[in-house]
């Protein structure tokens, strides 16, 4: 079985992202970057259906510029096999980026495609939908755990409240969650080995897919900022605060 | 500024060292230095990302190759986490891994190599002793043949990792007085006659053992011999070298951590009507600290550079390492300043940084010792 794996390269999640100047979007420049984080659980679930026996083969897919190739690299050092580097350097919408995969999908014909759940940087969370629609595929969303027994995966998706159990025939489209796993660390060993392994170079355009945007961003600008808090004198005035004030009682 | 010897390789093995670093270390740093312990899945973790494999074949669990800046990222990365004593727990092993490869019997490395390099066994390189270190040639611990055996009498100290090693790398006079006549042997923990004790409460390096080894009448088989009978220390002085550069770069790494949390301190502390950082006697001193700080890191990367290029720049690792030890020193000292009472506490990097400036100094080739020999290697 081949499964697949998009990942995105997007600003690091320890680092404060900061908006530009012109209100135009997050400056990106000579700022860390690194792999999504729930695209690396999303890599580790592949790695580990490959050590099992269950993946015969596990690629690693990213659509971003050039230098979303270390984000790949970073993902063929973790265990994947090859991987496959749409270059652009558009900031392209899900819709694009769901399009280009689902090209690459009928191209490679994947058993499984496993997405993370959202990208932190702009946190739509539709690209596994999407592509879940445009392949007609059955999709297992926010996965906390996963099991396959032949051509059916059973996932436990995580929901408000709780867990669902959902049942997929495969090829299908697993979305995952933070609790799925936990993302190894790539050894010195791998890192080496990950230098030889193949990568291919695609464009938008060598899968025929439109990728004018449909959104226009107005502007983008910062929360606001938390403003101080107070000191009351006495458990009285506390009350008197929250009901009269706050509201909350 | 940009690193010119960057590559996507280094640039990623740092990215592993850091991120493992920050996730399974520095949370946990302090309360292993307390307990003057760390686990040994830490030694496990760190075998398998491929921290001992620096040199070392890949049938032993090695990387298959070398490289100066990886072992220099390493060891940086690690120190970042402030507590010396983890990096000195896990790293006691890496004076020894070469020579085991080079120089042991073909039976002993093949039975004992892997488990080292991959973290499941400790060893430890002992030549220091309680009547000197830097001073090999007077090197007093003795091994007689007798037989199939060699006995060995005498004693070492201050052998890092020294109480959870399984194997030993004795140095041991076999012949003359001076360097040539001492001799190297592999010794296990279990060996007739060896015996050891923990050095009691050190200034730094909590986490780590540090331990006297005791060999009193010790037999080892005379295939433990390590390489040429006599010539032993000889034939692994370049060692001393990878040694040097990761303390040079372990130097490096406090300096970041320190500088770090003072500017983060001075930005966010305020005195007289504005922040810490805006009053022009700590600017000063974060200029200061800063300009030391690039420097050590220019120098160490120009020495990784040439050891890349097979040189052996023993001057130059030197005086690296006495400079590196020097600026950690300066910038420990006004980290501490600037971060006041609040670095005083223990528990913060800064305070375990601080006390942690002198084993730099003087471990791995005292500062006087690093002067002398980079001005022999100049000639003069």
């Amino acid at each position: 079985m081949k499964v697949l794996v998009p990942v995105k390269r997007v600003l690091d999640y320890n680092v404060k992202a900061r908006v530009k100047s012109d209100q135009s979007g997050i400056d990106l420049a000579n700022v860390k970057m690194s792999m999504n984080p729930f695209d690396e659980i999303s890599v580790e679930q592949a790695v580990k259906m490959k050590e099992s026996g269950a993946a015969s083969e596990a690629i690693v897919v990213s659509i971003g510029p050039a230098k979303a190739q270390e984000t790949i690299r970073t993902g063929l050092a973790m265990g994947m096999d090859r991987g496959i580097h749409v270059t652009t350097d558009e900031d392209l919408e899900p819709l694009a980026v769901a399009k280009i995969l689902k090209a690459i999908c009928d191209e490679e014909g994947p058993e499984l495609v496993i997405l993370g759940k959202q990208a932190i940087d702009n946190d739509y969370g539709s690209t596994g939908g999407m592509l879940a629609a445009l392949m007609d595929w059955p999709i297992g969303s926010a996965a906390n755990s996963m099991e396959q027994a032949g051509s059916e995966l059973t996932v436990v998706k995580e929901v408000d409240g709780g867990l669902q159990t959902v049942k997929l025939q495969m090829p299908a489209i697993v979305t995952t969650d933070l609790r799925l796993n936990e993302p190894r660390y790539a050894s010195l060993p791998n890192i080496m080995k990950a230098k030889k392994k193949p990568i291919d170079a695609k464009t938008p355009a060598d899968y025929g897919v439109d990728t004018a945007p449909r959104l226009k961003t107005l502007k983008v600008t910062e929360p606001e900022a938390r403003k101080a808090g107070i000191k009351v004198e006495d458990a009285a005035q506390l009350v008197d605060k929250l009901k009269n004030e706050a509201g909350v009682i | 500024m940009k690193n010119p010897f960057e590559t996507d390789e280094r640039k990623a093995f740092r990215e592993t060292v850091r991120s493992f670093v920050e996730a399974e270390i520095t949370p946990y740093a302090h309360e292993w230095d307390e307990a003057g312990q760390v686990p040994w899945k830490l030694h496990e973790q760190l075998g398998e990302l491929g921290f001992f494999g620096f040199g070392i074949d890949e049938e032993y669990g090695g990387l298959g190759f070398d490289c100066p800046f990886m072992r220099a990222i390493a060891a940086e990365e690690m120190a970042k986490c402030g507590f010396g004593g983890v990096g000195a727990a896990v790293g006691g092993r890496g004076i020894s891994l070469d020579p085991i490869q080079r120089l042991a019997a073909p039976e002993i490395r093949d039975r004992v190599l892997k488990d080292i390099v991959l973290g499941k066994k400790g060893s430890s390189l002992g030549i220091t002793e309680p009547g000197g270190g830097s001073d090999v040639a007077s090197l007093k611990t003795t091994a007689k043949r007798d037989g199939n055996h060699f006995v060995i009498n005498g004693s070492k100290t201050f052998i890092t990792g020294g109480m959870e090693s399984d194997y030993f790398v004795i140095g041991a006079r076999t012949g003359g007085p001076g360097l040539t006549g001492i001799s190297l042997f592999f010794v296990e923990k279990d060996a007739p006659g060896f015996s050891r004790t923990p050095l009691s409460k050190k200034m730094g390096w909590w986490a780590s053992n540090q331990a006297t080894l005791y060999f009193d009448n010790c037999r080892v088989p005379a295939t433990n011999l390590m390489g040429q009978e006599d010539y032993g220390f000889i034939a692994i002085m370049n060692n001393f070298n990878n040694e040097r550069l990761a303390l040079i770069a372990g130097c490096l790494g406090m300096m970041k951590a320190a500088y770090e949390d003072a500017v983060d301190w001075a930005k966010q502390r305020e005195t007289f009507g504005k922040p810490l950082i805006k009053h022009q006697v700590i600017r000063h001193k974060i200029a200061d600290m800063s300009a030391k700080i690039d420097a050590v890191e220019s120098y160490m990367l120009m020495i990784c550079w040439n050891m890349e290029q097979g040189d052996i720049p023993v001057a130059e690792l030197s005086k690296g390492k006495f400079f590196a030890s020097k600026a950690l020193e300066f910038v420990a000292s006004e980290a501490m300043q600037i971060m006041g009472g609040a670095g005083y506490l223990r528990g913060n990097r800064i305070e375990c940084i601080y006390r942690e400036v002198k084993v730099m100094a003087i471990g791995g080739g005292s500062e006087e010792i690093m002067r002398d020999l980079a001005v022999r290697q100049m000639g003069f």
